[in-house]
């Protein structure tokens, strides 16, 4: 077991080279695909004010005339122990974890992402965990009682949820329980740390209009995991054991049928920040998906890069946390 | 001395037979199974899958079932657990095991009974067992269930029942999964399993199909042995006559979902008096004869269990069925004695069944 995760751990941390690699890479080539030389870059950087010198000193302080090699090494380098930037004369320290600076703003980006990550998160985690229980709650209830109304409702409903647009669903929301009855408030974010209260108020419409979509999935693919484990033999050997019917279903049934679940659950994570950017336009929510579109639509690279790097890195980790489960749930995977 | 045991049993049957009539009954058996019905309604019609079978059976013997595919021996053994579906299958008649009724009994009164007094040992050992749990954990469930013990203590008699049905180094094996267990093993598992609970009753479905010929003996001798230590009743459920001829001593024979001949090995094997068993004979492969010779196989296929043909089910599949006045087709053989403790369901006249097996069948085989 311990051999398992120190391999997969290792796998994680090659993947991550490679991910900073080939991202660092699209966004070196990205301006140059596009015909822009480094002077235009340089330009941006400086704002209005565009003056030979100036455009001199930003290509040397961002290093644009650098080799890509030598690029990578220094964003590299920025991320583990920190770097300088030279413009002209004086000097700017970026610490540690440095991800560079905004083209826009010259704010760092690693400050960026810290202020932005909580709200994406807290989105995420908490819708999560909502669709999560009630998709597993609803699947296996709909699949012991198979042909009932309830079953035939929860299906109905779960193929509303998933044909339904997240973006539809959680404006009709907002409409209906912020404008017509006025139950909650305008969604917007406040910092778990000052009032965890108003902190779930204010996310309860993005997380359950999230759920609504992801628990239908899940519940349609609880309901056909339990439909199969429940009719497999080693089912029928507890039954003969005299076990109670509600520790066969749990203990028996729904241990097997959760297995494919937490695999799925891994990629739904990522899903899930990929399309953050329309869950944090919807709710007008200042996200990381919002700081993406930023970094895109205005050609701010380090932003773009940025953001990528955190996704993929949450991505990575979502995903080692869970082959690590798979492994413990299923004694099967750890020799293979 | 099983040949006495028998026939001591037989006396018993025509006793019940002539009393049996009267509406209370108390069961003389162990195990007393009277007119048993189950049937399955499915859109196609109502699938017959056991339909009106009788049998009982005594502490530390054997009872054989044997048929071919669908002839409604595995639904038997699952009935009899209450193993079966519930929801739609319709169950009457009679099951008493110990004193107890079990068909119009609770699913909870039934439930505290399986494992504890009647356990099943299965085909395919490893979908049997679930997979993400090891032997060692899912033998402590089995026994936790019905005994309020500590997880130590389980675990310790989960240690010693691996060893009993002959696994080495239980203390180390019972922490492995049950796909770290070579097929045998694995099935020597399912057995420490059943029998963790000590139960009176084993039924065992097909148990040494999906292995090898040779772990395939040890398996039988092991049950031959474990049933004599727990002196437990034991349904052998099988279509290789084979293991039914080694361990059992008395034999039931299945077609259709009804029974069509029961009786002692003996009987059954040296004096069978029912058409389809002599084809069911006649079908063995045997060493000791010349390749060249083919086998007997049984023309036809199995009835379907929705439209069984009218009178005797085997009759489309019958040789003699000629020789009965047109009565197996249109008047369905009651199982009625012919022997002492030896009850066949044939229309054939009994001294013609005897003539045709000694004169025809008998040479052949």
């Amino acid at each position: 077991m311990i051999r398992y995760i120190i391999r997969r751990l290792l796998v994680a941390v090659l993947l991550l080279a490679i991910i900073s690699l080939v991202t660092f890479g699209i966004f070196f080539l990205l301006p140059k695909l596009a015909g822009q030389s480094t002077d235009d870059l340089a330009a941006r950087y400086l704002g209005r004010e565009v003056t030979p010198e100036g455009l001199a000193g930003v290509k040397a302080k961002l290093g644009l005339d650098d080799s890509f090699l030598v690029r990578y090494w220094h964003f590299i380098e920025g991320i583990f122990v920190g770097t300088d930037y030279k413009f002209g004369t004086s000097v700017t320290h970026c610490p540690a974890p440095c991800m560079g600076f905004s083209y826009r703003t010259n704010e760092p980006v690693f400050d960026l992402l810290l202020d932005r990550a909580p709200i994406t998160f807290s989105i995420a985690i908490g819708a999560a965990v909502l669709w999560l229980l009630a998709g597993v709650t609803i699947g296996v209830v709909s699949a012991l009682r198979r042909g009932s109304a309830f079953d035939r409702g929860a299906m109905s409903m779960a193929l509303a949820g998933v044909s339904l647009p997240m973006f539809f669903t959680g404006l009709v929301s907002i409409f209906l329980f912020c404008r017509q009855f006025k139950i909650l408030p305008t969604p917007r974010y406040e910092a778990f740390l000052g009032n965890p209260a108003t902190w779930a108020q204010n996310l309860i419409l993005p997380w359950v209009t999230l759920a609504f979509l992801y628990a239908a999935m899940y519940a349609r693919l609880t309901r056909a995991g339990m439909l199969e484990t429940m009719g497999e033999d080693y089912i029928r050997t507890a039954r003969a054991k005299g076990l109670p019917e509600r520790d066969v279903i749990v203990r028996h049934g729904l241990r097997s049928a959760l297995t494919p679940i937490i695999t799925i659950f891994g990629l739904d994570i990522g899903l899930l920040l990929g399309g953050a950017v329309i869950t944090e336009t919807t709710f007008s929510f200042a996200g990381l998906g919002q700081l993406m579109l930023q970094g895109i639509t205005r050609s701010d690279l380090p932003v773009a890069l940025g953001v990528t790097m955190a996704t993929g890195l949450f991505v990575i980790v979502a995903n080692l946390v869970v082959d690590i489960l798979y492994a413990v749930a299923d004694p099967r995977v750890r020799l293979a | 001395m099983a040949g006495k045991a028998s026939k001591a049993r037989g006396a018993e049957t025509i006793d019940t037979a002539a009393t049996g009539a009267a509406a209370a009954h108390t069961p003389s058996a162990f195990l007393e199974v009277r007119d048993l019905k189950i049937h399955f309604p499915s859109d196609d019609g109502l699938v017959k899958s056991v339909d009106g079978l009788s049998f009982e059976l005594e502490r530390g013997r054997t009872l054989g079932i044997v048929g071919e595919s669908g002839s409604g021996k595995s639904v038997t053994s699952l009935g009899i657990l209450g193993l079966h579906n519930r929801r739609n299958a319709k169950v009457s008649g009679e099951i008493w095991l110990d004193g107890q009724e079990l068909v119009g009994a609770t699913e909870e009164q039934v439930r505290r009974l399986r494992g504890r007094d009647m356990a099943m040992i299965f085909q395919d050992p490893l979908s049997s067992m679930h997979p993400f749990y090891t032997v060692g954990q899912q033998i402590v469930e089995a026994y936790r269930i019905h005994h309020d013990v500590s997880k130590k203590a389980a675990r310790k008699h989960a240690i010693e029942m691996l060893g009993r049905v002959g696994i080495p180094k239980p203390d180390r094996r019972v922490d492995d999964y049950p796909h770290q267990f070579s097929g045998g093993m694995r099935q020597r598992a399912m057995i420490a399993m059943a029998l963790s609970c000590d139960p009176e009753l084993l039924i065992a479905d097909e148990p040494t199909t999906a292995l090898d010929v040779t772990v395939q003996a040890q398996i039988l001798d092991l049950i031959r042995d474990l049933q004599r230590e727990f002196n437990s009743a034991v349904i052998m459920i099988t279509h290789d006559l084979g293991v039914v001829a080694e361990l059992s001593d008395d034999i039931l024979v299945m077609y259709g979902g009804r029974s069509v001949e029961y009786g002692s090995v003996e009987d059954v094997f040296h004096r069978p008096e029912h058409p389809y068993t002599w084809g069911l004979l006649g079908s063995m492969p045997r060493l000791d004869r010349d390749r060249t010779e083919r086998l007997m196989p049984i023309k036809g296929t199995p009835p379907s269990l929705i439209n069984l043909p009218p009178g005797c089910a085997f009759s489309p599949r019958c040789a003699f069925e000629g020789l009965t006045d047109g009565k197996a087709t249109t008047e369905r053989p009651e199982l009625r004695e012919s022997a002492p403790g030896h009850k066949v369901a044939c229309h054939l006249p009994a001294e013609r069944r005897r003539q045709i097996w000694a004169e025809e069948i008998a040479p052949k085989l």
